[in-house]
């Protein structure tokens, strides 16, 4: 069963808590008083917002159309009415705020909403899609049913279901189902599949529907043996030749996409290429459900499953939650003590994110959350000099050398980081987590790519403003000519008409002259007669 | 605002320089009873000095003087100077060692991780180069150690009336180097006192104690093989190649090249000093590989007693260019 | 005798002769009529053609440079120009000179259109072209080709021109070195005293 297998040579063995989070299946979370929906999209101008403050809104309406299938749509996950649209706290490392939609909750009571607008429920019919019959339909209705739902990846990217799967189409031989879930803590993607295996099974056979050459390989960690089981059964049941499990090692991280790819395939993707031009399709587990819930129920994504646990919540769970569920209400149902709670992750602990703000919603990237106390996650002690030990290159699953990164990050030189494949760096943490000398060394690979990428811009800006300048300077050196030939012409021109006006002013004096000259003549001749007269 | 990772496997820089002081402690004991309380003497007064000098330095360029302290990598390159310079050695030797060390060594450098040298192994040339005698004054191990006030004495660099003088002298490797060509080896071996069980005497207990010390930081996973073993491997594949089956221009066996002078202390403790060696997997071993030659080298046709420091200096020298030359290829550019 | 002195007199003149022909070859192939230089310092100025560095634009600049003139008078480029161009022609680092101005986020300009009179006279004045408009029509600035050199702000003659910072935009936040927790590095203390 297990054969072909190429697991990674270097990566860290975490210890995983996993448990702690699996006691009890998936729990429904409640409907908190206000939802706060971030309109994340790829292209933000792009993006049309269809409500404004004060609209009622039902539950699956469609709020936020994204552009084309490279947008995202997102829809309402609950009854409301939006109360706000505006700057809000989300999870981010910037922790500046996002346009977020407020939607007021109303109470589930179907009646008092009823009342409210009785048009409404008429409009209730438009908001839901209709279950499809996948074997029927064609990649192309597939993928549009992808994009109306707003899909996007579950695993923490949150990139564009639609786009992917598009692009895709062309040259896709392996699609990789990732289930490795392999940071400590989460266990979001393994309660999913205890309990909607038969669902996930689905969805891959419409992503395989939607791509008829691929095969898939399904990729857990080896540690989740109940998931591994259902999977077993529900593969059984599925009878579907082309989708295959492959059981692979517990080592961080073995679900980072290009380091999955190498330990189900054993090829690696090339450096600085994305896996889909390699001919890979990675979708997380999450997607793969999500993506059976759009077809067969018609459901768009409003909904997703978070695991909240850590030593400072009593009820540590999954929690089936409403995008934009704010942080505070989920740690509230899950018992925190807000005394013990000193780090709070979104997140897993090795590539997670601290969130300074309790308000900060859930949104399709949040596949965990981690209330941690002061033991379980110490501050850092201040950094000591790196002291070259390289235990960090031994565990760097991209085979790196992180303290030359390190150094060369320091020091701002970029080309030499470049060169040494800052850019290969996957921000998984292992180096920054052996470290003897406590250094933030992924703050500083993050530093430096940033570094390297407004250097770029800039780079590129300039070399832009270079071209426009030295256009412009011609143009102006055309404008100039062109005003000198013109000149040049008028100048000819002028001159012919000076010559030929000349002409005919000397016709015109010689008439002038020669008609003084008949007046005077015949003034002489008057002169003479009168004269003659006279004498 | 922190950047990931949240979690720490929780070894810290000060546990590594802990852990080495501790792997050095075998040595130390057999170091003592082969050749008195002059070594621990010398350890003890190096040592505080060490510290000392660190700390002083920390202050000049207005820095935490506690934070330098505590991560203990002034105490091990004390230690390693400590246990390289003969027992007998006044406390001048001592004081301008760990001088030559820490502040021409390191701290001129910018501190611990900046240096590219050994700190230990400068003051160790530093000291052979200027003060040759009193640098090969090595009791002869044959001889019972000198008591505590004698030892005393020695420090104080006071003739103690016993004078030992007489009782130091040639190593095994001089003696090699020396006889070379002269009678056969085993009529050699048979003559020399100084040829123990399977190397040279005393000396083979030392190596084999700092050979322990060794093991012990391979199993807790402070070092790894990739330095210490090349270098062993080189050291003693040329000795089997010049060892010339036992011959009157013999220089000397495998065993004895692995278990005289510095070897042990060189391969497990110095040579894999982190800052100053090579990083990259597969620099490790040519620049353990390339120690090993350089120690033979020098050992058998240079002259100098020992050779350990000079060929980690020149170890050191080649190791920016050892890791440029072997970076390995990174993910996604290696089979595809 | 006398052939075993010429032989290698000969020899070496022969040598002379076909490397001279060599280079002298070389030197008629290979001309290049520009600079190359000036080119390689032009592409590293920032090209916002703003006249702060005292000459009509990048090109007069680095033609400056390549001649051997100071280069630190650069503001749009700031410290990383400076640092491009020292290790570029391998002179010493030197800082910004404040006579030409202070290194600053980038800004672009704005037109405030209510006031904007349509005389054309910022079109002419921009160098990358980068304002739209027509005799007596209002005119605007592409924000994306704007280079922030600020000589639009001149011309106008009812000054509804102004410099505003370019939208500092959620995207564009990058992380920053982790200054306060470095213990190592005593340059890095004193520019934080």
């Amino acid at each position: 069963m297990n054969q072909l297998i190429f697991p990674l040579k270097r990566g860290i063995h975490l210890p995983e808590r996993k448990s702690i989070s699996l006691q009890s299946p998936i729990i429904e979370s409640k409907l908190p008083p206000q939802l706060f929906l971030p309109i994340t999209q790829p292209h933000y101008e792009k993006a049309k917002v269809l409500v404004s403050v004060g609209d009622y809104v039902r539950q699956g309406q469609l709020l936020v159309k994204g552009n084309g299938l490279s947008g995202i749509n997102i829809h309402s996950p609950s009854d409301g009415i939006i109360s706000a649209i505006g700057p809000h706290p989300i999870a981010n490392a910037s922790q500046l705020p996002e346009i977020t939609l407020t939607i007021d909750t109303l109470p589930s009571d179907k009646a008092t909403f009823c009342q409210l607008d009785e048009s409404l429920e008429t409009l209730k019919s438009e908001h839901c899609f209709s279950p499809m019959d996948w074997r029927r339909a064609t990649p192309a209705e597939l993928i549009v049913r992808a994009s109306e739902c707003g899909l996007v990846g579950l695993g923490g990217a949150g990139f564009p279901t639609a786009r992917k799967l598009q692009a895709a189409l062309q040259d896709v031989h392996t699609l990789i189902i990732n289930a490795a879930e392999c940071e400590p803590y989460i266990t979001a993607d393994h309660a999913l599949l205890l309990e909607h295996a038969e669902q996930v099974i689905r969805g891959i056979e419409i992503l395989l529907e939607i791509l008829p050459q691929a095969e898939c390989l399904i990729g857990i960690e080896e540690n989740k043996n109940e998931a591994i089981e259902v999977l077993h059964r529900a593969l059984l049941n599925a009878e579907n030749s082309r989708i295959a499990l492959r059981i692979i090692p517990t080592l961080y991280p073995s679900g980072a996409e290009k380091q999955l790819i190498y330990i189900l395939t054993g090829q690696e993707v090339r450096s600085g290429k994305l896996t889909i031009e390699s001919g890979y399709l990675c979708h997380n587990v999450g997607t793969a459900f999500a993506l059976q819930q759009a077809v067969e129920s018609g459901k768009a994504l409003t909904h997703r499953i978070v695991t909240v646990t850590g030593d400072a919540v009593s009820k540590p769970n999954n929690y089936r939650v409403a995008f934009g569920t704010p942080v505070e209400f989920l740690l509230n149902q899950a018992g925190v003590n807000l005394t013990k709670l000193s780090t709070l992750i979104h997140g897993g602990p090795l590539m997670g994110l601290e969130v300074t703000s309790h308000m900060v919603p859930v949104t399709s990237i949040s596949n965990c959350f981690i209330a941690g106390t002061i033991e379980e996650f110490p501050p850092n002690p201040p950094a000591r000099p790196c002291i070259r030990c390289s235990y960090c290159a031994d565990v760097c699953p991209a085979g790196l050398l992180p303290q030359q990164l390190y150094w060369f990050s320091r020091s701002q030189e970029q080309d030499k980081a470049r060169a040494h494949h800052l850019f290969d760096c996957i921000e998984c943490g292992a180096c920054a987590y052996v470290c003897p000398s406590h250094i933030p060394l992924v703050h500083y690979y993050r530093a430096a790519k940033a570094d390297i990428r407004v250097a770029d811009e800039k780079q590129q800006m300039a070399n832009h403003s270079k071209e426009r300048f030295e256009f412009h300077q011609q143009r102006l050196a055309l404008e100039k000519q062109q005003e000198e030939s013109r000149r040049a012409e008028r100048a000819r021109l002028a001159s012919e008409h000076k010559k030929t006006s000349s002409d005919t002013r000397n016709d015109a004096q010689a008439l002038i002259a020669a008609a003084l000259a008949r007046v005077k003549e015949k003034k002489e001749i008057t002169n003479k007669q009168k004269n003659k007269d006279k004498d | 605002m922190l950047s990931s990772p949240h979690q720490h496997q929780g070894h810290s820089t000060t546990q590594l320089m802990q852990q080495v002081l501790l792997a050095t402690v075998p040595g130390i004991v057999v170091l003592w009873y082969f050749f008195g309380w002059g070594i621990l003497i010398n350890l003890l007064w190096i040592s505080s000095l060490g510290l000392l000098l660190e700390g002083l330095t920390q202050i000049l360029r207005g820095r935490s003087m506690i934070d330098a302290l505590s991560d203990y990598s002034a105490l091990v390159t004390a230690v390693l100077l400590a246990v390289s310079i003969p027992s007998t050695a006044p406390w001048w030797l001592g004081l301008i060692g760990i001088s030559a060390a820490i502040l021409l060594g390191k701290q001129v450098y910018g501190g611990l991780g900046y240096n590219p040298f050994n700190p230990a192994m400068v003051g160790y040339v530093v000291l052979l180069i200027s003060f040759p005698v009193q640098m090969t004054r090595w009791l002869s191990p044959l001889v019972p150690s000198p008591s505590f006030n004698d030892s005393i004495l020695m420090f104080a660099d006071i003739e103690p009336i016993v004078g030992y003088d007489a009782y130091t002298g040639a190593t095994i490797l001089d003696a090699y180097r020396e006889h070379q060509g002269g009678q056969l080896f085993t009529e050699f071996l048979s003559q020399s006192p100084l040829h123990g069980t399977w190397a040279s005497y005393g000396w083979e207990w030392v190596n084999l104690a700092f050979l322990l010390g060794g093991l012990y930081l391979f199993y807790k996973k402070i070092i790894t093989w990739h330095i210490s073993l090349p270098l062993l491997a080189s050291l003693s594949f040329l000795a089997l190649i010049f060892h010339d089956g036992g011959s009157s221009a013999s220089l000397g066996s495998p065993l004895l090249h692995l278990f005289s002078g510095a070897t042990m202390l060189g391969a497990f403790f110095i040579a894999t000093d982190p800052v100053s060696a090579s990083t990259t997997t597969r620099g490790k071993v040519i620049y353990g590989l390339l120690i090993g030659v350089l120690i033979f080298c020098i050992r058998v046709w240079g002259n100098y007693p020992d050779a350990v420091a000079f060929s980690v200096l020149l170890g050191n020298f080649c190791s920016p260019l050892i890791d440029n030359l072997t970076k390995s290829k990174v993910f996604g550019e290696r089979n595809v | 005798m006398i052939i075993d002195l010429l032989i290698p007199v000969i020899l070496m003149l022969l040598v002379a002769i076909s490397c001279g022909s060599l280079l002298g070859y070389a030197v008629k192939a290979f001309k290049t009529d520009e600079n190359p230089l000036e080119d390689q310092i032009n592409d590293l100025l920032p090209q916002t053609q703003c006249g702060q560095c005292g000459h009509p634009g990048c090109r007069p600049y680095a033609k400056a440079i390549a001649e051997g003139g100071p280069i630190n008078r650069c503001p749009p480029g700031g410290e990383a120009t400076i640092s491009a161009l020292a290790a570029l022609l391998n002179v010493a680092f030197e800082p910004l000179d404040a006579e030409h101005g202070v290194e600053d986020i980038r800004r672009v300009a704005y037109i405030h259109e209510e006031e904007c009179i349509g005389c054309t006279k910022c079109i002419q004045a921009c160098p990358v072209d980068a304002i739209l408009g027509a005799a007596k029509f209002m005119h605007t600035v592409i924000v994306q080709e704007c280079t922030g050199c600020d000589l639009c702000i001149e011309p106008c003659p009812v000054d509804c021109i102004d410099m505003i910072p370019a939208k500092d935009e959620l995207q564009r936040w990058n992380w920053q070195l982790p200054e306060s927790l470095i213990i190592t590095s005593d340059r890095r203390q004193q520019i934080c005293q």
